[in-house]
């Protein structure tokens, strides 16, 4: 049959070979795949040219029928019934080049990736990009993203090593712990090895190990107000995980204030509890909690234990809402407080509305000027005296 | 009879159970059913005016009842009163 013939007479050419004679002059480089393969990534010089387009775009793309025409596909199928259509065409010389991109990126060839993706990331990242709802353009979002964790203990541990391989690529801690041998149960970015170092320089180990995209930022200490709005400026997203209701109150303000939204957990033996705030698209922490509870009924996770994995299941709750927000997809915990109990494995989920007194985000909430913007209330006074006069 | 779910803070006053039944017509009739089994629940509940403390989140079902009728909410048979302080476990 003629099409066998046709075929059989087809060149085809090594990635090695085709590599050498694309650096010399006159070739023309033709991609034969579909514009979604070619985003991703292609060869330096390759044109694109879609096989169900190549009867008209290929005049276009190669006017001279005598010069030398490499083609390239995936693997190297696509290419040679491609190079025997144009052989059809006129075209004198055509080579395919076998293997495909796969072939040539296997042999270490460089590609360009408009993505900005490395051939590393892409294979890492593979099985994210897979999914239509991250694709290249999500993880590429994932990689600029800049996430700050408060705390990188119980709820940090586990937030942060699901951020670290989705590859978000700033991770902020902030901490002023050092790893201690009761922390492991839970706290696994932590190990036994680095009992008495500080739980940020830890986490940074444990993180580049994991994952060398990911840039890790050391907060070594606490937030307070005289530092938190600097601290918190450059992230997209922080993330509460804080032991202590002075500090997020303190984080709840400082955030409105500059419009970070905050995905806020808590834990205590069996139970968990996290939502998503969202300033002036959702209530803040504030329109949920008006007033911190007494100390007798806020004990710590010191006092009263935690059961180790069910950090681990709020801390990974943590990071699928900090991924969902940095990629614009889904429906964040917004205006929802997610109740977990492990015993009974069971959720609650509750409405949480927006508090139009509330003195933070509240419709009559008082613009706050510049000057005052670093201003904030005696968090520890304001807790310490909650419930007192109740 | 409605659901009550206590909070773990409450639960050592509560006879450690993560929920209980408790009867009443309205939100305030279930919650102080709920005193009067366990009294030691009423000062973390109440405050000396009898209202709710403002530290203490309750829903029916899932809407905060700031937002229904308060204590006057009524109750029907199987619903579900949730009690809910803030927590703050986490970091440490």
């Amino acid at each position: 049959m003629a099409t066998d013939t046709e075929l059989q007479t087809i060149e085809e050419i090594e990635p090695f070979e085709a590599a050498e004679e694309i650096n010399g002059d006159g070739v023309v480089l033709i991609d034969t795949r579909e514009p979604h393969e070619y985003q991703e990534a292609h060869l330096d010089g390759g044109k694109l040219v879609p096989p169900g387009l190549l009867a008209d775009e290929i005049a276009t793309a190669a006017p001279d029928k005598s010069a030398r025409t490499i083609l390239y596909c995936r693997s190297g199928n696509r290419s040679a019934l491609a190079a025997a259509q144009m052989q059809k065409l006129g075209y004198e010389n055509v080579a395919s080049m076998s293997g495909g991109i796969l072939q040539w990126q296997e042999q270490g060839l460089p590609v360009v990736s408009p993505s900005g993706m490395t051939p590393e990331q892409r294979e890492r990242y593979s099985r994210h990009t897979l999914l239509p709802e991250v694709g290249v353009d999500g993880q590429v979002k994932l990689l600029n993203a800049k996430v700050l964790l408060l705390g990188a203990g119980g709820l940090g541990a586990p937030t942060a090593l699901y951020l670290a391989a989705a590859g978000v690529g700033t991770i902020g801690l902030v901490d002023d712990d050092v790893v201690d041998a009761s922390n492991l149960q839970r706290q696994v970015i932590h190990n036994t090895e680095r009992i008495g170092m500080a739980k940020t320089a830890s986490a940074r180990i444990f993180i580049e190990g994991l994952n060398p995209d990911v840039k890790v930022i050391e907060h070594n200490g606490r937030l307070d107000a005289s530092n938190i709005l600097d601290v918190i400026r450059d992230y997209d997203i922080v993330v509460d995980g804080a032991d202590n209701f002075p500090t997020r109150y303190l984080l709840n303000d400082a955030s409105v204030r500059l419009r970070k939204p905050v995905v806020s957990a808590s834990i205590l033996g069996f139970d968990g509890q996290i939502s998503t705030f969202v300033p002036y698209e959702g209530p803040c922490y504030r329109c949920l909690y008006p007033t911190p509870p007494p100390a007798e009924l806020a004990p710590s996770c010191s006092a009263n234990g935690v059961l180790g994995v069910m950090a681990g299941t709020m801390g990974t709750l943590q990071a699928n809402e900090v991924i969902k927000l940095i990629l614009g997809k889904g429906n964040p915990l917004v205006g929802r407080l997610l109740l977990y109990e492990a015993l009974g494995t069971s959720f609650t989920e509750l409405k949480v509305r927006r508090d139009p007194d509330c003195p933070i985000c509240g419709e009559n909430a008082e613009e706050i000027p510049e000057s005052e913007m670093g201003q904030f209330p005696d968090y520890d006074a304001f807790c310490a005296g909650a419930g007192g006069d109740r | 009879m409605a659901t009550v779910k206590i909070p773990p803070v409450l639960r050592p006053k509560a006879g450690g159970q993560p929920e209980v039944e408790a009867g009443g017509g309205n939100v305030g009739e279930v919650l102080r059913s709920l005193t009067g089994e366990y009294p030691e629940t009423q000062d973390q509940l109440f405050g000396d005016d009898g209202e709710l403390n403002r530290y203490v989140n309750v829903y029916l079902n899932d809407e905060d009842v700031r937002v229904l009728q308060g204590l006057e909410t009524t109750v029907e048979d199987g619903d579900t009163v949730v009690i809910l302080p803030a927590m703050a476990g986490g970091a440490s």
